[in-house]
């Protein structure tokens, strides 16, 4: 498999963890993404993920993951036992937000959070001329099955990283498998943010 | 004086296995001294092998089994059609594949399956120990698989396995043998009993004291208190079930029975849990279940050290497997011992099986074991690291 056949958010977040730290990521899925960075960037890697399929696909990849949910499963580790907590789109999802990513700040060094953006052009327009709720290729879901649960947009997510005192590292705008560096907001489906407190 | 056992695992296709012993401690060097500070000597334990042994003997997994269970894990014994009590685990191509790890279970100190107990012969007196057996713990059974596994010249094993009472054998070796284990699997277990299954197990053993055979434990020889133990197994039987697996099993569904009386077992489960409670008393001794289930209830991980000191510096990676429907060791308590692991930073995963089998879901929902455990094994064993997969 070639490095650029990954998934860009995958691309994206493994551009941004340093070889060698350790990395908690919350919603780790089927591992690849942990995989990808234990074995190119000799990361130590814990995972968490709510479905039960994915434990199973995790493990079989020899990685360390744990059977629950985000909301809950933070509270026993200390301050800063982790260099990294990667939220990749599952922050949307979970329904104590704030909570959840307080305490992958107090949790990890950095926070990597990797989310869809509300306010991409398509989906902008498919609310205003169309007038119904969007469906994008990173927001794929219809409304009467959407496991989202927090709709926000780029601009909304770096307003509220300001507004509590969080401060923005770093920042990729993503769209169809290529970076997008005009007016994100607008032309980008995907967002990856580094923040730190 | 050690007596030597045989080395050679040889099971194979796990055709014809046989239980082999392992005694240590005569009465002139002391014997095995316990937690509660008596001393029992000589100490015997019934234990049996499955696959080989390499010549590093380094590729050794000790299996642990339950409050009933025996050495007889796995294969088949000559002349005996009955498969171990985790055969769906043990053996070729399985996920303790024995085409790769020579797998080893014995039976518990203080158990009937060969292993020392309350009715072995006690050598100051030439009968039984009955009552006279002293108290034992947790802790004393892995002391005991601690002696039997250097005695078997191994070092470090691949990881020790085990449900209920089996996986806190695993947590008793996590907290006192972390550098002899690569990694650990305690499943559907706790680090100390709830009041809930400290009652069960009263319940049990008051059924059993009750009997008037039981004699103040001095039964052998004579008639044993088999209603006693029946009900004991009874009550255990209910709570290794479900409400969901229960209805599945049995509905309302009542038997063809003839007997014109009041208070036969009408119903399947009554019928059932019968048979179980009669069978259960051809190969068990109630001593043993006493002693036993006192073990389980006093075991306690926790005491004498907070949860913060627990199972810290260890570098073993541990799998802690937990069933949705088992509520007589529920989830939760698997999920205390992820905490504590979590807390002292060691590796480990988790995993809540869907399953509507109760607390018996660690002996039959197999297939999602296997698909844990094997991968899970062949990390600790192997040791690999991921790699080769992308080209960056």
């Amino acid at each position: 498999m070639r490095f650029d056949s990954i998934r860009i958010d995958h691309r994206a977040i493994f551009e941004m963890v340093d070889s060698r730290s350790s990395v908690l990521d919350l919603g780790c899925g089927s591992g690849d993404l942990l995989y990808l960075l234990i074995k190119e960037k000799q990361v130590r890697g814990q995972g968490i993920d709510i479905d039960e399929e994915a434990i199973y696909r995790s493990v079989e990849k020899g990685l360390n993951a744990l059977h629950g949910d985000i909301d809950s499963g933070l509270s026993e580790y200390r301050d800063g036992s982790f260099d990294y907590v990667i939220l990749n789109q599952s922050l949307q999802q979970v329904r104590h937000l704030e909570t959840v990513l307080r305490d992958a700040l107090r949790v990890g060094r950095k926070v990597i959070v990797g989310f869809p953006n509300f306010a991409y052009y398509k989906a902008r327009l498919q609310l205003f001329a169309g007038g119904r709720a969007p469906v994008t290729p990173s927001l794929p879901y219809t409304w009467h099955e959407s496991p989202n649960v927090h709709f926000f947009s780029i601009r909304d997510f770096l307003g509220y990283c300001r507004s509590q005192g969080i401060r923005v590292e770093r920042a990729l705008y993503l769209g169809n498998n290529r970076r997008v560096t005009v007016f994100p907001n607008l032309f980008a489906t995907s967002a990856v943010i580094l923040v730190s407190r | 004086m050690e007596k030597k056992g045989v080395l050679k695992a040889g099971a194979g296709s796990m055709e014809a296995v046989k239980t082999q012993y392992f005694t240590f401690g005569d009465l002139a060097t002391g014997g095995l001294v316990l937690d509660s500070g008596e001393k029992i000597a000589p100490v015997t334990i019934a234990y049996e092998t499955y696959g080989a042994l390499n010549s590093e003997k380094s590729n050794a997994v000790l299996i642990l089994h339950a409050l009933s269970g025996d050495a007889h894990a796995a294969g088949s014994h000559a002349q005996e059609q009955s498969p171990g009590w985790w055969d769906a685990m043990i053996g070729p191509g399985k996920a303790f594949d024995t085409g790769k790890y020579f797998v080893i279970c014995s039976n518990v100190l203080g158990g009937c399956g060969g292993s020392t107990g309350p009715s072995s012969i006690n050598p100051k007196t030439s009968r039984a120990y009955a009552l006279d057996f002293p108290l034992i713990t947790i802790n004393d059974m892995t002391r005991c698989q601690k002696k039997l596994i250097e005695h078997l010249g191994i070092e470090k094993l691949v990881s020790v396995a085990g449900g209920s009472m089996g996986g806190m054998q695993v947590l008793s070796w996590l907290a006192m043998y972390p550098s002899s284990i690569k990694s650990a699997i305690p499943i559907a277990t706790s680090m100390k009993h709830s009041p809930q299954q400290i009652a069960f197990n009263e319940v049990g053993r008051q059924a059993i004291i009750s009997d008037p055979h039981w004699k103040s434990g001095n039964y052998y020889g004579s008639a044993l208190p088999a209603k006693g133990l029946a009900v004991a197994r009874m009550i255990g039987h209910i709570t290794y079930m479900s409400d969901t697996s229960m209805n599945e099993k049995f509905g309302r569904q009542k038997k063809n029975t003839t007997e014109p009386f009041k208070f036969t077992s009408d119903f399947e489960v009554e019928g059932y849990l019968r048979y179980r409670g009669d069978n259960f008393v051809k190969r068990f001794d109630a001593n043993s279940y006493l002693y036993i289930t006192k073990a389980m209830d006093n075991f306690d991980l926790l005491e004498g050290k907070g949860p913060e000191g627990l199972f810290r510096g260890t570098d073993a990676r541990v799998l802690v497997i937990a069933f949705k429907s088992d509520w007589l060791y529920p989830a939760y308590q698997s999920k205390d011992i992820v905490k504590a692991c979590k807390r002292a930073g060691v590796q480990v995963s988790y995993c809540e099986i869907n399953s509507t089998y109760g607390h018996d879901a660690f002996l039959l929902e197999t297939e999602e074991e296997t698909r844990l455990i094997s991968h899970f094994l062949k990390k600790a064993f192997y040791d690999y690291e991921v790699t080769g997969r992308y080209e960056v």
